[in-house]
């Protein structure tokens, strides 16, 4: 009874908790400014099948793909023993699917135990790449500290998490042999438990409660770990494929604030001192200078981000020694998010804290670095655009703040003054039909 | 050969509409290298009989330059003159030799008015060749030559066009050679995003030098691609390398143009 009592509190906090940290990651997501990604709906569904689902663009690199497919696979299919242990804790049965189910339930949980030995090696050749062997997107600078240690720790808990599981379904089969009952015959543990053989009955009782315990707890850790990890995109990286960018790579977006400027200028009979209209919602600063002024998409694709670092081993402008990285872009935009959502939460809507995204964790330098190459946004395996990002604190810069590169003024005097980037006249644009 | 080269102001006077709309741009225009990529396609062009004009004095820069570099305003305001003059002509199809302009006709001008259906002045060769229209010279001047094709960000990843500056190049019976990035992973010449209007920020090592040490170790003869920014960042690196004597950088056009003996 006292087991059952102390799981039922477990899955209450476990799931409680959970809740309570998606519903403040949705409410930070959701200060962005709103885009619309509700189209195509068909085509939608089967661009999340394809790249969440599917992890099609991972395989672009054939070698970590296929260690990440293992873990991926084993983390599904162990959700359906879950199913089994949240039953057995409520109501206090032991394997509660092994009469009913038969043989098909040891075929389960032996491919289980097949999955989860692969995903251990897995886990042991991601910790070896990320550690010992040099892989240069792991060791970029914005990974030192806190990003690096997270990705060790994730590893570290499927470890256990694995660990766990074999503890589990060893002194089991170990315990139910040595009550003279009939071996499980799940394919790994059966070979597992002679390790525990020659101890009492008691001893592999004790073990099997640890192992199951164990895993429960680890599972409710790690789930609990999420929101604050880049580890999120488990989940996260299904809606941020579902609501990806569907125009050609090319196309960056309209600025509908700046066209109705425009069109007010073109227009002889606009008047240009008329007041707004009544209602008109309060004018938006041109491009982005804080987390709020990104859309909800950016933000999403913010926490989405699980710092493997394709997008700037990509990067022309990263490998050739400037300072951007697309993916300390990603990160720093999370991080400044999870500082103003904070900020909301204590001290209210209106709270300034004096920084902001531009300036206090993303420079100048390094927007100016960027070619717009899209090699980024190509390179994500969930369909991250870091691109769009920069792109909006350009805007800010250029058209709020006048911050402009010197050469790129004259680029854009010489645009607006004869119509092309150099200082040509427009009435020789066709000299060159002329010329030998 | 002198070229033809007919205004859409002259079109218009003589009441006629052409087919289709050359979209010169500001290099093909202006700078001395792109302005012979601007002839080869006109004697493309000539050659196959393709009815088309230029918007000359009118044309006006697409105001991508402006757009990329976070200026809204600037670009927006070129937009809106030039869909004017596009739409006052009346035109429905454009060719253009720059990947930077065909990007923004084809998919920054429709949400401020201006629908038109735009090619790549690849796409739009190898149609020709296609239809039978643009006969190869036999024996051809490039056959058996190793040529690697440098895709665009701007042709290939962003709009997807791979294809067709590498049939036209197969199509020369030459040997295509691909650099170790290329296509959806190539690597940017350094010059997008307004880069080429800039010196590039602090860094070790030039984008295009870097692009150049990929396209040298192909041991290529020739570098084409399509675009007249890449043209200039790689004609650039070669030079770094003071190669510039063994390797030419030349336009898919220019190839072609050279093969047709045009």
């Amino acid at each position: 009874m006292i087991s059952i009592i102390a799981f039922v509190v477990l899955l209450f906090v476990g799931f409680g908790f959970f809740g309570w940290n998606v519903f403040k990651v949705r409410s930070n997501i959701l200060l962005g400014r709103d885009i619309n990604r509700s189209d195509n709906k068909s085509q939608r569904w089967k661009i999340m099948t394809l790249v969440a689902l599917g992890q099609k663009k991972m395989f672009t690199r054939p070698i970590p793909a296929l260690l990440h497919l293992i873990i991926y696979a084993a983390f599904v299919i162990t959700q359906i023993e879950l199913i089994e242990i949240i039953i057995d804790g409520l109501t206090g049965s032991h394997r509660f699917f092994h009469e009913s189910l038969g043989g098909f339930y040891t075929f389960m949980i032996g491919f289980i135990e097949v999955l989860s030995l692969l995903a251990l090696v897995a886990t042991f050749v991601f910790l070896v790449r990320r550690n010992l062997i040099y892989i240069p997107r792991f060791r970029m600078k914005e990974m030192n500290g806190w990003p690096k240690m997270d990705g060790n720790i994730i590893l570290f808990m499927e470890i256990i998490l694995v660990l766990c599981i074999f503890t589990m379904n060893g002194s089991d089969e170990a315990r139910t042999v040595a009550q003279g009952g009939s071996s499980y015959g799940f394919v790994l543990s059966s070979r597992i438990a002679p390790l525990f053989q020659g101890l009492n009955v008691e001893t592999l009782h004790t073990l099997e409660r640890i192992g199951w315990w164990g895993h429960i707890f680890m599972v409710f850790a790690f789930m609990n770990y999420l929101p604050y990890s880049k580890h999120f995109h488990i989940f996260l990286a299904f809606p941020t494929t579902f609501y990806s960018n569907l125009w050609p790579k090319g196309r960056f977006n309209n600025m509908e604030s700046v066209t109705n400027e425009v069109k007010l200028m073109m227009d002889p009979s606009a008047d240009p001192f008329a007041a707004p209209p009544e209602g008109a919602p309060e004018p938006q600063r041109f491009g982005a200078k804080d987390v709020q002024d990104l859309t909800w998409k950016n933000l999403l694709d913010s926490y989405t981000c699980t710092e493997c670092g394709r997008c700037t081993s990509s990067c022309p402008a990263n490998m050739t020694g400037k300072l951007l990285s697309p993916r300390k872009i990603m990160m720093d935009t999370r991080d400044r998010l999870e500082e103003v959502g904070t900020n909301i939460r204590k001290h209210g809507k209106e709270f300034e804290d004096g920084k902001s995204l531009l300036g206090d964790y993303i420079t100048e330098e390094e927007l100016w670095a960027c070619t717009s190459c899209n090699a980024c946004v190509q390179e994500c395996p969930v369909n991250i655009d870091p691109l769009s990002i920069i792109v909006d604190l350009r805007r800010f810069l250029v058209m709020e703040e006048s911050k402009v590169p010197t050469e790129l003024t004259g680029m854009l005097t010489n645009i607006e003054n004869n119509g092309a980037p150099w200082q040509f006249s427009p009435a020789d644009r066709l000299n060159w039909a002329n010329e030998e | 050969m002198s070229l033809h080269v007919p205004t859409m102001a002259e079109m218009m006077a003589a009441g006629k509409t052409p087919e289709v709309l050359f979209w010169v741009g500001c290099s093909g225009s202006f700078d001395e290298r792109a302005k012979k990529i601007t002839k080869a396609l006109v004697k493309i062009l000539n050659k196959t009989g393709v009815d088309f004009a230029v918007l000359g004095a009118e044309e006006s820069c697409t105001g991508d330059p402006a757009k990329r570099a976070g200026n809204e305003f600037t670009f927006q305001m070129q937009a809106m003159m030039n869909i004017q003059v596009l739409n006052g002509y009346e035109v429905k199809k454009i060719v253009t030799a720059c990947p930077h302009c065909f990007n923004t006709l084809k998919n920054e001008y429709p949400e401020l008015g201006g629908d038109y259906e735009v090619i790549h002045h690849t796409q739009l060769i190898q149609e020709l060749i296609n239809q039978g229209k643009l006969a190869l010279k036999d024996g051809a001047t490039f056959k058996g030559k190793k040529i690697t094709f440098h895709d665009p960000c701007y042709l290939g990843r962003a709009n997807d066009v791979f294809e067709a500056p590498r049939s036209l190049i197969e199509s020369l019976d030459a040997e295509l050679v691909e650099m170790k990035r290329c296509k959806t992973k190539g690597l940017c010449c350094g010059a997008g995003g307004a880069q080429m209007f800039k010196e590039a920020e602090k860094g070790d090592k030039e984008i295009n030098i870097e692009r150049t040490e990929e396209a040298l170790e192909t041991n290529a003869e020739i570098i084409a691609t399509g675009c007249p920014f890449c043209n200039t960042m790689m004609t650039d690196g070669v030079k770094n390398f003071e190669k510039e004597n063994e390797i030419q950088v030349l336009d898919v056009a220019e190839l072609i143009a050279n093969a047709a003996d045009l």
